[in-house]
């Protein structure tokens, strides 16, 4: 089916999850290309993180395939696949709508966590780590450098010895990035990362986003109802309602196409704005 | 130093509170008050303090120093439970549902300190409001989408009839239309209930445009405070927080 000379990162295909008679996700499928940004928009309850819990292996999918394509380490059919292989093997990370950190340990712990399977095996399973040997040594100085580098990427350079659980909660959304990055993901999953955000600061999610896809080489697929942050970034855009797909096209085809106005975008009736802040809250670029 | 009239000014006032957790400042003495029958919404950026503030009226973290006060009375060192019965309810930030009870079962949860003659009607209401909470009664609250679980946090709160709602970040992980939505009905439950609403928001065009004041937080302290259109106006809450480039 696939058209695409190159065939993409992920491939989506007829992807159905039922909980007894509920449909969640019904026959849907799709692609998200490396370097590019897909973002998956709907109505809440569309189905958009049952998608996720999919692909990250939450959820075992009643039918459909999910292949992704790792430029290393070859073809990975997730559905197939533990829970925990899927980060670890097939590069697949995600971030958690309802923010999942540790939230007792400090903000550079959550991130060496996250490292923890490189660790265990350069400690030899705890052994040479005991020992102190220096491969265990060399590793455990490049995790902690990783999460260093992650951590000024994400703005929480000087808040890396505090509990995770006291951050601000957009804090906390950044440290989930920074968490998933640390894996080195080829896919990385993003669950509402905007939410909680005001609009300097999703700005500013904004620009890391587009430059963790620039740097990185890595495929970004994302959640979100900041419409400004997914208009502005998508490479393209998937719609889910109940369960279905209803549009799949670029940003500018999608903002007009009538089936996802009707069900999620609602019509544009803020002609109540006064005209200079109408100006200050239209996405740049954007004319209108 | 007369004791408080009948009827204070204020429902809510705030005087001089600092929070700490652990070592850190998290409030570094705010001063602020709530009348009857306002919108109230505080906004800043994050990590100011502003749901710590909404925590601390609650009583967890309980203010180190400085006094709150709900109609009068000091409400400052009450246990969390005492202050709800007081007539303060809280919708808090990310949810924060009982995942394991059903829809059904929060609500019954949020009214257990309303009057239970009228629960029914009650319970009514947030489903006129949230039409999807009626056709999800039964699941369990933890197999929501999210944007369902903000819907029943606020629905929750609103069982405890409260005379002061506190509301974090209701906008939070909701789809556009229902953004408005939810707007339009904290406006409808200030109107038609006299409930006075204290907001905090990220949504600052929206939740200004709607309150009756505002107050801006930064680090732990008020910044500015004015009438919703006044901050609105006001260029620097606009480059702080209105508008979209860094420039």
């Amino acid at each position: 089916m696939s058209a695409a000379a190159a065939p993409a990162l992920l491939t989506v295909e007829h992807l159905t999850m039922r909980f007894g008679g509920l449909v969640a996700i019904d026959d849907v499928s799709f692609a998200a290309a490396d370097r590019e940004i897909t973002a998956i928009i709907g109505p809440n309850g569309a189905g958009k993180t049952t998608v996720f819990n999919c692909l990250t292996g939450f959820y075992k999918p009643t039918v459909g395939r999910l292949t992704l394509r790792h430029p290393h380490r070859g073809a990975f059919l997730l559905e197939r696949m533990e829970g925990y292989q899927i980060p670890q093997r097939a590069g697949v990370a995600r971030t958690f709508q309802n923010i999942r950190l540790f939230p007792a340990m400090t903000v550079l712990e959550n991130l060496i966590v996250a490292q923890h399977n490189e660790l265990m095996r350069a400690s030899g399973y705890t052994v040479y780590g005991l020992l102190g040997l220096p491969g265990y040594r060399r590793a455990e100085a490049d995790a902690v450098e990783r999460a260093r580098h992650w951590l000024a990427r994400t703005g929480l350079a000087d808040r890396a010895d505090w509990e995770a659980g006291n951050l601000a909660y957009g804090a906390q959304r950044r440290l989930e990035i920074a968490r998933a990055m640390c894996t080195r993901p080829v896919l990385l999953c993003l669950d509402e990362p905007a939410a909680g955000l005001n609009p300097r600061e999703s700005a500013e999610l904004t620009e890391l986003l587009l430059r963790i896809r620039e740097e990185e080489a890595i495929g970004i697929l994302l959640i979100e109802h900041h419409m400004d942050v997914v208009m502005q970034i998508s490479d393209h855009i998937v719609v889910l309602d109940y369960g279905r797909k209803i549009a799949d096209a670029s940003p500018q085809q999608v903002r007009h196409d009538p089936a996802v106005i009707r069900a999620y975008l609602g019509e544009d009736d803020d002609e109540a704005l006064p005209p200079e802040v109408a100006r200050d809250l239209t996405p740049r670029g954007d004319g209108r | 130093m007369t004791p408080a009239p009948a009827q204070p000014r204020a429902m809510l006032a705030v005087e001089a509170v600092h929070t700490f957790y652990g070592h850190i400042e998290a409030l570094a003495g705010v001063d602020l008050e709530v009348r009857h029958g306002e919108i109230v919404t505080l906004i800043g950026a994050n990590g100011a303090g502003k749901s710590t503030l909404l925590m601390t009226i609650c009583g967890n973290p309980r203010a180190a120093h400085g006094r709150i006060l709900f109609e009068g009375e000091d409400i400052t060192s009450l246990p969390t439970h005492a202050i709800v019965r007081r007539g303060i309810a809280q919708s808090p930030e990310g949810r924060r549902v009982f995942p394991f009870m059903s829809v059904f079962e929060n609500l019954q949860i949020g009214a257990s300190v309303a009057d239970p003659t009228r629960f029914e009607e009650d319970l009514e209401r947030v489903f006129g409001l949230y039409p999807i909470l009626r056709a999800r009664r039964e699941q369990r609250a933890g197999t929501l989408s999210g944007g369902e679980q903000q819907m029943l946090a606020i629905g929750r709160a609103l069982m405890s009839r409260p005379r002061l709602l506190l509301l974090d970040e209701p906008s939070l992980g909701l789809a556009p239309m229902l953004v408005k939505q939810i707007f339009s009905i904290i406006r409808e439950v200030n109107e038609r209930e006299r409930m006075t609403i204290f907001l905090v928001e990220q949504n600052a065009y929206h939740a200004l445009r709607l309150a009756h004041r505002g107050y801006v937080l930064a680090n732990g302290r008020v910044l500015m405070s004015g009438s919703g259109q006044e901050l609105l106006a006001n260029p620097e809450i606009r480059a702080a927080y209105l508008e979209g480039g860094t420039r």
